[in-house]
């Protein structure tokens, strides 16, 4: 698998953040990332990012749940197993309003946990791999890929003018990246 | 355009106001000349409903400015600070709609026309044993003593909140300590606020107003379903307001991100009001006891039946379909005509609620009433432009600027 060279830098303070993100950007640097102990807002804009398309899938799932209900209840309750409550007709929507309603959400809320799961490639038992633990901690942590025009050095000093501190290097392996490249023994290894 | 701090009418803003309360006043005289002036006391009634459909909604609608106000105020919000100014200014025209429509109510109530509060004819209730066990809660004394005490409370704790806002637009608060004063001081008022607000609008006040129209049936969601329709009414005007002053240049700090959290308000609130409408209903279609569907009767299924399902589509259909996404509550465009749209919805809400137990037999001409309606905007909007032009439009040296200004969402 193919092998990627990312330039690291640590912040503690969104306020240097946050111009940081906006130099590197417009220096031409590809911001591979930033790694947040905690949502930071406007710095996905600051960084560019499109939408997240996660509440379009939230909505198809809503649908589903919806039409699933209303359809299971209906074929339920007016052709398979017809029963008469209290006079009210077979097909009475306002008792099923409670149910659909409920269906709704559960499709909505577990299709869009797994699929925000997906997204993230977050599973059970897969490791991942973290540029500097600290990032889950208290700090900010900035990745920079490096490619084919970037010059390593100057990329360093960029950072480090840029008011990140302990500057690195790093070799990551590309891939199910997420998953796989999160091996300790590995990375040991190549540095 | 240069951007301004302190607002001046445009040109034409008091010119429009001011022709709107006149539609009101001639929709008035017409109403008088058709229905108020007949000898039929439901003819009378039909003219007298009218009146207290439209004054005790808007009424109600710019009293949710106030509580806008000073429900953020207790939860320490900051985000509302950068166009807080505004919401302040649509309360102030809660005195002159209060006394408009506690005359309105107190002239019915007072009046010798038993159609619209048939509990306030004495003979009638000495023989009707329900509105009999009602006696305590539905009589004249009780009626007067609540809607003066309401009106005017709301008038004055209002007042103490503008002027605690205002209080220090000349003064900077030098120190912390002076700021956390500030702050608590803020924060007492409104909890008072909050607190008759609850005992009114939010429990006791719609049964009293509007509910003992019907006065056989009761419903204890009825409040809450109120509230729910003038909370997101009231939204929706603070969200025209903003929209309207932005487009004139004022408002500076006040961005996308702002926007995009009232028409988050409008879209929950309208989802809200719908859960608390379909709760209401949902139970009486359940139990189906003949005492409890006649409210839903001329409505659901009577000659009510088309403005009933109308209102529905556009209070909950139209506002979950199109403000559910995020580039809808941030487009300028789609918020004014959402607003708009469930501003009307919720009057036609009202309107419902009014009229099937004044005039069970024939939906009256709409227009009249829609003309009303306007006189009100007019007056909302003269009164809301002079309060604006009062104050500068941003607070600030309130302590909580700051995170209005760097407000993300």
């Amino acid at each position: 698998m193919a092998k990627k060279k990312f330039i690291v830098g640590n912040f503690t303070d969104e306020a240097v953040l946050f111009p940081a993100v906006k130099k590197v950007r417009r220096a031409g640097y590809k911001l591979h990332d930033v790694f947040t102990p905690f949502p930071i807002h406007g710095l996905d804009k600051e960084m560019g990012l499109r939408d997240t398309s996660l509440h379009t899938a939230g909505f198809i799932y809503g649908i589903t749940g919806t039409s699933t209900a209303v359809g299971f209840i209906t074929w339920a309750l007016t052709i398979d197993w017809a029963i008469n409550f209290g006079g009210k007709p077979y097909f009475s929507l306002p008792a099923w309003i409670p149910v659909t309603f409920e269906l709704t959400v559960l499709f909505a809320a577990v299709g869009m946990v797994l699929t925000f799961c997906w997204l993230c490639q977050l599973a059970p038992f897969v490791k991942k791999d973290h540029f500097n633990p600290r990032s889950t901690d208290d700090t900010f942590v900035m990745a920079i890929e490096c490619t084919s025009t970037t010059n390593e050095e100057e990329a360093v000093k960029f950072l480090q003018a840029a008011g990140a501190t302990d500057v690195k290097v790093e070799t990551k392996k590309t891939g199910w990246w997420l998953g796989n490249y999160a091996n300790e023994k590995m990375r040991f290894e190549q540095q | 355009m240069s951007i301004r701090s302190t607002f001046t009418a445009p040109k034409n803003y008091n010119t429009v106001a001011l022709s709107l309360i006149a539609i009101g006043v001639l929709s008035i005289i017409g109403l008088w000349v058709t229905s108020g002036s007949s000898t039929d006391p439901h003819e009378q009634a039909r003219f007298w409903a009218s009146l207290l459909q439209n004054s005790v909604f808007f009424l109600l609608v710019v009293n949710a400015s106030m509580f806008f106000v000073c429900i953020t105020t207790l939860a320490w919000g900051g985000w509302q600070m950068s166009f807080r100014r505004v919401p302040e200014a649509i309360s102030a025209v809660i005195p002159v709609v209060g006394v408009i429509c506690a005359a309105i109510l107190l002239a019915i109530v007072f009046g010798d026309n038993h159609t619209i509060y048939h509990w306030t004819d004495a003979e009638h209730v000495k023989h009707d044993e329900i509105l009999n066990y009602k006696k305590g809660f539905l009589n004249k004394t009780f009626f007067t003593v609540v809607t003066i005490l309401t009106v005017l409370l709301w008038s004055v704790l209002g007042w103490k909140m503008r002027q605690l806002s205002r209080s220090i637009d000349d003064e900077p608060l030098a120190t912390m300590d002076e700021r956390k004063k500030y702050i608590f001081k803020n924060t007492v008022w409104a909890a008072l606020y909050i607190v008759v607000f609850s005992l009114t609008v939010m429990s006791s006040l719609p049964w009293l107003w509007l509910m003992s129209i019907d006065a056989h049936w009761y419903s204890t969601m009825y409040s809450w379903y109120t509230f729910a329709s003038t909370f997101v009414s009231g939204v929706a005007l603070i969200a025209l307001f903003v929209v309207f002053l932005k487009n004139n240049g004022y408002l500076e700090y006040t961005n996308d991100e702002h926007l995009h959290d009232l028409g988050k308000f409008m879209f929950a609130f309208s989802v809200f009001w719908t859960y608390l409408w379909f709760s209401q209903f949902m139970l009486i279609w359940y139990a189906n006891i003949p005492e409890e569907t006649i409210y839903f009767q001329p409505r659901a299924h009577g000659i009510y039946k088309g403005i009933f399902w109308m209102m529905f589509i556009i209070n909950f259909i139209a506002p979950l379909l199109i403000l559910m996404r995020r580039s809808a509550k941030r487009n300028y465009g789609t918020i004014t005509f959402m607003a708009l749209v469930i501003i009307f919805g919720h009057w036609l809400d009202f309107y419902q609620m009014v009229f099937p137990a004044v005039s069970p037999d024939k939906v009256p001409n709409i227009i009249y009433d829609l003309g009303v309606a306007l006189g009100f905007v007019g007056l909302i909007m003269y009164f809301t432009g002079r309060a604006l032009a009062k104050a500068p439009l941003l607070a600030r040296n309130h302590p909580f600027v700051k995170e209005s200004l760097i407000h993300h969402t």
